[in-house]
């Protein structure tokens, strides 16, 4: 049966819609990449696994407070969202500390090769402390509203009008942490000019131990909100999702937030267009092909400033 | 208050100061002199620990800090205004300056600002511009500035008239004097030394790591080898 004209643009916004719920996700883990690619120059290629951990702390989260009997959805979010802040936090400095501090100042390939190590260290090490098998969640946060008219109309489920606004409300803070606060302007100058910021006193380790300390407490909100909407979980989805959001970093601009943000919600809406009009399997071709496309023609991409140089 | 006792500093295989010793009391303003690549910058840039010196000793009010890390030297009634500026491109002119009084109160850091401001009456009018979209000239006194905010006891000035018209250049050394006497000690290394030694109360030139004369800045004005060299005959 053809579908009719209503049908298809209700599909359509439907398809939209989900696009904008992985693709803000997308953006969340984005930041971190470019934060830290924008303060030392280099990809944190470990970051993907914080989003991984994030997802199963949240599972974790919620066995135990519904074994202690607590039901009260906000309360699970709220609980959720900041141990694996936290924890996060803690995994971000953790990182930077032994995976990055330590090779800093030698060649970036040596640095990368640690970041990778780190990377497969962490998916391992779940895999001892969880299993590698998926772990399923029945999703706690289900329902929708249906949207529109009678001819044209969408469904919006809760758990992705909490994904729109959490991921919102993280943005806002973000900005108002990065332009108006005195830490947050230093990781400003750090970036832009860390000997120059050293010469006045501030200790640049402190500044970049911050950076991966946010970019990790924003991908773990990126992991909380995934793991409530897809219910799965295993040690490699940071992999894929790392690949996807460094991908919409450098797909942005890398070192650009706003780029990220932006890459995050094209590459979501890009991918979940193709899954839905052509086939789910050609979902990440288009993705990386998409990538391949921007860096073809604007290899700084989208927001990118193509002067700026690190070395 | 500032005492090198024979200082040398290594870039790699680069002996870039062989035996430097000076010393810069309260109230001063003390100029280095001598040609590119001489040395100046990185005998600016040791007595902060970026490099570190790899022999003799940096003694900064009675503190030996030779070893001591580059954030730490700086925090502790030190400043510096590197050669070429480094000022924030990316931040407004207000941004800058509060990033120079980082670890001050609120308090101070308004009352600086507002020395700052009528020091350069110019930093006033681009208070919200970004950095990176200003004037050399005012790139540089926004560097100055910067420098000023900790309310430093000493203050390191790297070559501030280079690339400046003259009329800047002049307003830039009338400061200089009125920073002395507001009672912050000045260190300047220039490449204009007719100017530097006619307001420094004594000068030292350094030729190829190694200082070759230190007097007055009246009596360097007047050495013959040092018109030769640097005072254009
Ligand atoms: N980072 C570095 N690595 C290697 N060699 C360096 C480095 N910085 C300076 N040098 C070398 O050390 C010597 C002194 O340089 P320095 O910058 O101190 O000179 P300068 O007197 O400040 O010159 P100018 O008047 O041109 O600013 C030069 O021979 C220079 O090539
Ligand atoms: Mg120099």
């Amino acid at each position: 049966m053809v579908p009719t004209m209503n049908e298809s643009i209700s599909y359509f916004i439907q398809q939209v819609i989900n696009g904008l719920t992985v693709g803000s996700t997308y953006a969340l883990i984005a930041i971190g990449y470019t934060m830290v690619y924008g303060i030392i120059g280099m990809i944190n290629f470990a970051h993907g696994e914080i989003y991984m951990l994030g997802t199963y702390i949240t599972f974790i989260v919620i066995a135990g407070l519904t074994l202690l009997g607590i039901e009260s959805l906000p309360f699970i979010l709220i609980a959720a969202l900041i141990i694996s802040m936290m924890v996060a936090g803690a995994y971000g400095f953790t990182i930077e500390r032994v995976a990055y501090r330590p090779v800093r100042s030698s060649k970036r390939l040596i640095a990368l090769i640690s970041a990778i190590g780190m990377s497969i260290f962490l998916q391992n090490y779940m895999r001892l402390a969880q299993g590698s098998r998926d772990l399923a969640q029945q999703s706690i946060i289900s329902g929708s509203w249906s949207l529109g008219t009678d001819e044209i109309s969408v469904n919006l489920a809760y758990m992705q009008l909490i994904i729109f606004v959490i991921t919102l409300i993280c943005m806002v803070l973000l900005t108002l942490f990065i332009s108006r606060s005195r830490v947050g302007r230093a990781c400003r100058a750090c970036s832009q000019d860390a000997g120059m910021t050293n010469l006045l006193g501030i200790n640049t380790n402190h500044m970049i131990a911050a950076t991966f300390v946010i970019g990790a407490m924003l991908a773990a909100v990126a992991g909380v909100l995934l793991g409530l909407y897809y219910g799965v979980v295993n040690p490699m989805i940071g992999f894929i999702a790392g690949l996807k959001a460094f991908t919409a970093a450098v797909l942005g601009g890398i070192g650009s937030i706003p780029g990220a943000v932006l890459g995050g919600l094209i590459l979501g809406t890009a991918e979940t267009m193709t899954g839905a009009y052509f086939s789910a399997q050609y979902k990440d071709v288009v993705a990386f092909s998409l990538l391949c496309l921007i860096l073809l023609f604007r290899p700084s991409g989208l927001l990118g400033k193509p002067e700026v140089e690190k070395i | 208050m500032l005492l090198l006792e024979d200082i040398h500093t290594h870039y790699g295989a680069v002996h870039a100061l062989k035996g430097v010793s000076l010393n810069v009391k309260k109230g001063e303003i003390v100029t280095l002199i001598g040609a590119n690549g001489a040395g100046k910058s990185t005998l600016m840039m040791t007595i902060c620990g970026d490099p570190q010196a790899s022999q003799g000793r940096v003694i900064f009010q009675g503190e030996d800090i030779t070893q001591k890390p580059t954030n730490k030297i700086m925090r502790n009634g030190l400043s510096v205004v590197p050669e070429g500026r480094h000022v924030f491109t990316g931040m407004t002119v207000e941004e800058n300056l509060a990033m120079g009084a980082y670890f001050q109160s609120k308090e101070v850091k308004e009352q600086q600002e507002e020395r700052v401001l009528n020091l350069f009456p110019r930093l006033k009018e681009r208070f919200h511009q970004r950095a990176g979209t200003m004037s050399g000239g005012e790139q540089q006194m926004l560097a100055i500035g910067r420098g000023l905010m900790d309310e430093p006891e000493l203050l390191l000035l790297d070559e501030p008239s280079l690339g400046l018209a003259p009329l800047i250049i002049s307003q830039i050394f009338e400061i200089i004097q009125q920073l002395r006497e507001t009672g912050t000690t000045i260190f300047l290394v220039e490449q204009n030394a007719l100017k530097a030694l006619a307001i420094a109360d004594r000068g030292y030139v350094l030729e190829h790591g190694e200082l070759v004369l230190q007097d007055t800045g009246q009596n360097l004005l007047a050495n013959e080898d040092v018109k030769k060299a640097y005072l254009g005959g």
